[in-house]
């Protein structure tokens, strides 16, 4: 049989398009990532009020802390994975020598692990604030919080996931590099989360979107430098 | 449509490299020198066996070549020069297979299509896998394949992307001796088209051309 290298030429598909579109698909197909947050962030949320006692009015005012704390542990659930199952099956190699730059299949990773891990915890966000008493008002800004906030925590955490991208248990390693660097994005969720009187939602939301953008524009290129260090 | 078939046509046999040169490499790994002063050149549509006993740096050597490693001393060059890195020209296979287990076969060598190929399929993914003798399990998760299929999905790369110089680690490994002709077919045609094969190696792969013996370091 000869190859028929000849007549088949075609234009394919885009790569990056290719690679956002393997890593969904093996994402839901493994049957952990999306599914295992949101439940992971249940149990979280759930277990809150048996150790705080049944206080409605308590529950209500630390509901805010308590999501985005659930939303910051269950980001970095399987963080650690991101670009260490590619190192060891030698796909990071493979990365490195097509033509796209490291920096854009960082990025690439990154989107469609938000969207499979910190995406359904926006979603959920609504109704797991609702089961610790927050108002309707607060409600909206719970969510809106965490839909600017979480991708910042993705793509800070990719920094982590490429450091210790040659480590067998990274996953310790990982939260104690990445959990400093979430401070300030935690700061701002929360206050924006709270919507209380005194901050109100804007000043904090907005601030939130500049730590996402900056996030947006560093992260990639910091992760894709600590990848080029590690691989060898 | 027409058009565009008949431009690949003529683009096909003309690879961008002419020549490759590498001279006075060294490679340092964990602060020992695997080997020092080693140079080679190879011409379109030659190879180059590379041989040696365990630890003499031979994957080293395809990893430097495949911009995986630093070079500790030494310059790669090729004709006609580019600013590009010999890593875009070049296909590597190494020692594990870049294949995820929960991927079918078709879509683990869809995505190497895709990212390697610089924007154009040279043979699709069914195709290079039939040539492969894997058609019956192109469909199957990769994880249910043995060694030597996924061996196979591996080089199936190789067809679908079309890149001049193939840097192959050790290819033969757990092919049986049906695969390994079809192997070694697949690594003629592409020295007649004048592309450039550098393989390390224990098993003799019949490729002829040059062979590079690196010494085991003192």
């Amino acid at each position: 049989m000869k190859p028929e290298h000849v007549t088949q030429k075609s234009i394919g598909p885009s790569p990056l398009c290719a690679l956002f579109l393997r890593e969904l698909r093996i994402g839901r197909r493994i049957g952990g990532g999306a599914s295992l947050g949101v439940v992971f962030f249940l149990i979280l949320v759930t277990l809150t009020p048996f150790a705080i006692g049944p206080d409605q009015a308590l529950l209500a005012r630390i509901a805010p802390a308590i999501l985005w704390l659930a939303g910051l542990l269950a980001t970095l659930l399987g963080l650690d994975r991101l670009f260490q199952s590619d190192h060891e099956d030698g796909s990071l190699d493979l990365f490195s020598m097509s033509d796209m730059p490291l920096e854009l299949i960082v990025l690439i990773k990154c989107v469609a692990h938000w969207i499979l891990t910190g995406l359904p915890l926006v979603a959920a966000a609504p109704l797991f604030g609702l089961m610790l008493g927050l108002s309707a008002n607060q409600l909206g800004a719970v969510t809106l919080s965490l839909l600017a906030g979480t991708p910042a925590l993705t793509l800070v955490g990719a920094i982590g996931a490429a450091l210790t991208v040659s480590l067998r248990r990274g996953g310790l390693l990982l939260a104690i590099l990445i959990l400093p660097l979430c401070v300030p994005v935690l700061i701002f969720g929360v206050s924006a989360a709270a919507n209380d009187a005194m901050v109100g939602f804007k000043t904090p939301f907005l601030i939130l979107c500049a730590l996402t953008l900056a996030a947006l524009a560093g992260a990639p290129i910091a992760a894709a430098a600590a990848l080029r260090q590690m691989m060898e | 449509m027409i058009n565009k078939t008949v431009l690949h046509r003529f683009g096909l046999c003309r690879f961008s490299i002419m020549r490759l040169e590498a001279s006075d490499l060294s490679i340092e790994r964990g602060g020992r020198i695997l080997f020092a002063r080693v140079s080679f050149a190879i011409e379109a549509g030659a190879s180059l066996t590379v041989t040696g006993p365990n630890g003499a740096g031979k994957s080293s050597l395809l990893r430097a070549l495949a911009g995986l490693l630093p070079l500790r001393q030494g310059r790669i060059q090729w004709l006609p020069s580019s600013d590009e890195r010999l890593a875009e020209k070049a296909h590597y296979i190494g020692h594990s297979d870049a294949l995820k287990g929960s991927l079918t076969a078709v879509e683990n060598v869809n995505l190497w299509a895709a990212m390697l190929g610089a924007g154009s399929i040279a043979l699709s993914a069914q195709a290079a896998l039939a040539t492969l003798g894997l058609a019956h399990v192109a469909d199957l998760p990769a994880a249910y394949l043995s060694a030597g299929q996924k061996r196979r999905v591996a080089l199936a790369r190789l067809l679908v992307a079309e890149r001049p110089v193939w840097l192959l680690d050790e290819p033969s490994t757990a092919l049986d001796l049906a695969s390994l002709t079809l192997c070694q077919k697949i690594m003629a045609s592409h020295l007649g088209k004048g592309g450039m094969i550098i393989a390390a190696t224990h098993a003799p792969l019949g490729l002829g051309g040059a062979e590079l013996r690196l010494n085991a370091p003192a």
